[in-house]
């Protein structure tokens, strides 16, 4: 494989590092000032990149001509799929984060490159083919993302849950190398190529630590059950752009990565991995569903709702088949815009004082004094719990239609009876936001440009993005392709 | 005859000693940083060790990646600490509680 190929292969990763270096040193001359300007720039930048990955999903792109650096990288049509969620979450971020930050006065001019920086991390994670260019994309994406969840420096709850963020989430980077120290040894090669073919004899002992070890540290990063507990605390105390950009962009990098791993790595020994799988999907789906019981932030209530959903997406990986994986990128797909039109209208509801607000009990009687964002929010509510005619329950179908064709009807009945537990909190939202008397707590006018994204989004969730549907599953099947290239 | 099997379990014992000091440490972060540079060095021992041991070089170049970014991931560690100190003006870890639920 030729040197410029492999350059050509990577250029949106290229394109994101040198102009996050180029903007970088914009932020050190401009300073805070310039915040505006490499924003944009960044989103144009992104935008770019998004051209750039398109091309590789419509071709169909995948197999060796599309491996660069001798496999370490590869542009194909999964990878492909991922970035383009992960470059749209982003630009999302970035969009709504320049007016955030600018009415709590604490925009920065480095935001906008770390959550570039990241950006470029996660599209290595989702094109890894070795575990060096894993572990470095993973680290770049977790190194920005802690100092994101900072970054609202003046507020204690933002630098408390950087912290716990920082501390969880280098223990999961510690364990997954762990993991992967073991993976290397007893099979004495780090790609995943390579991995597959050792194996393909049988797993010794030290790679099934290895294995377990690997499982355990992705499923930080996933936040899956049992290792979810830092969620919670993240989500509610970062800034809510930056809790957007994890609960989008981290979350489509970190099951991309977990996909790569489950399927090309130990893609041969499948068996091994499938009942801890099923094991956490199924713990992550009634953890989720129990812990949001009891919440009054709604950021909060978002967090469990994440991991009752990345709950669904696991069972989606336990089936171990093509269908199984083009059904998580649905779901991913569709878990992305409904997060983001949650997020989006959290955002919009401030009181008179341009204060956020994140409790539960202050949304009472939004229906009266803002009926369009309750409407909004009652749409998120209704397709997170998968009911329909929303988009969501489009994701839950196919991903237990995937469960069942894989003859895995028990776990598949399980999970719809434990998504009705999920559905009792969602209606709990809409209740308080339709029921109840009014607070009268919301009362501050929202940005134009969240409120065009609110618009946009929940369109996609609404019944109308099942005219997509075919696009989206279209995608997803070139998608999943790449992952098993026979069959 | 030191063989790989001592290796292993030298670094499994610094690993688990990393992971209990974030765990059972109730007094101070500096602590928690460094029991997360403790196990970031049981994987390097385990790298180097099987990168002699399988006469492989990818796991020697492994843990000098390893070794950079455990570089960034300290000076991240303390910069957060820092701010979280000036809002707080404390660094124990039983007073890191203002989310809960």
């Amino acid at each position: 494989m030729d040197f410029a190929r492999s350059l050509a292969l990577t250029a949106p990763e290229i394109l994101l590092s040198v102009s996050g270096l180029v903007l970088l040193m914009v932020a050190g001359w401009g300073g805070d000032k310039a915040s505006r300007l490499i924003s944009i720039a960044a989103v144009a930048v992104l935008t770019a990149c998004a051209f750039l990955t398109a091309p590789t999903l419509w071709g169909q792109a995948m197999g060796a001509e599309v491996s660069a650096f001798g496999g370490q990288h590869r542009a194909d049509t999964f990878a492909a799929f991922a970035k383009l969620l992960i470059y749209a979450s982003a630009g999302v971020t970035l969009i709504i984060a320049q007016p955030f930050f600018d009415k709590a006065r604490a925009m920065r001019a480095e935001f906008p490159l770390l959550v570039l920086f990241a950006s470029l991390g996660m599209g290595m994670m989702v094109s890894a083919g070795d575990l060096l260019a894993l572990y470095i994309g993973l680290e770049l994406n977790s190194l920005a993302s802690y100092v994101l969840a900072s970054s609202l420096r003046t507020d204690e709850r933002s630098a408390e849950s950087g912290l716990k963020y920082f501390v969880l989430g280098s223990l999961a980077s510690g364990i997954l190398l762990f993991g992967m120290s073991l993976t290397y040894g007893f099979t004495g090669t780090t790609s995943f190529a390579g991995i597959n073919a050792a194996l393909a004899g049988g797993l010794p002992t030290g790679a099934t630590f290895g294995l377990i070890f690997m499982l355990a540290g992705l499923a930080f990063k996933i936040s899956a059950a049992p290792f979810h507990m830092w969620t919670p605390d993240v989500y509610e105390g970062a800034p809510t752009p930056v809790t957007t950009f994890f609960a989008t962009a981290s979350k489509v990098a970190a099951l991309g990565l977990l996909m790569r791993v489950a399927f090309e790595a130990f893609g041969g020994q499948a068996q091994a991995w499938q009942q801890v799988v099923i094991f956490m999907a199924l713990l992550s789906i009634v953890i989720g569903a129990l812990g949001a019981i009891g919440q009054n932030n709604i950021k909060r209530l978002m967090a469990y709702s994440s991991i009752n959903n990345v709950g669904f997406i696991l069972i989606g990986l336990a089936t171990a088949t093509r269908a199984g994986a083009s059904a998580m990128l649905v779901y991913i797909a569709i878990y992305v815009a409904m997060s983001v039109a949650g997020f989006v209208a959290v955002l919009l509801l401030r009181d008179e004082n341009g204060e956020q607000v994140e409790a539960i009990s202050d949304l009472a009687g939004l229906s009266k004094t803002r009926p369009w964002i309750a409407l909004a929010m009652a749409s998120v509510m209704f397709s997170l719990a998968g009911i329909p005619p929303l988009f969501g329950f489009w994701g839950k179908f196919v991903v237990f239609q995937a469960a069942v064709q894989a003859d895995m009807i028990v776990l598949a009945a399980i999970g719809i009876a434990a998504s009705v537990i999920g559905a009792f909190y969602y209606l709990k939202v809409v209740k308080v936001m339709y029921f109840d008397e009014p607070a009268d707590v919301v009362k501050g006018a929202g940005e134009t440009s969240h409120t065009v994204l609110l618009v946009l989004s929940t369109l996609a969730i609404s019944p109308l993005g099942y005219l997509g549907t075919k696009c989206v599953g279209t995608l997803a099947n070139y998608a999943a392709a790449a992952l098993f290239p026979v069959g | 005859m030191i063989g790989i099997e001592h290796y292993l379990v030298v670094s499994s014992i610094l690993f688990v000693l990393g992971v209990l000091g974030i765990f059972l440490n109730r007094k101070n972060v500096i602590i928690i940083l460094m029991a997360i540079e403790l196990i970031l060095l049981s994987v390097n021992l385990n790298l180097v060790a099987f990168s002699a041991f399988l006469h492989d070089l990818v796991g020697q170049v492994f843990a000098m990646f390893v070794l950079t970014v455990a570089a960034g991931e300290a000076a991240i560690g303390l910069a957060i600490l820092v701010i979280y100190f000036r809002g707080r003006g404390t660094i124990a870890v039983d007073d890191v509680n203002r989310m809960k639920g």
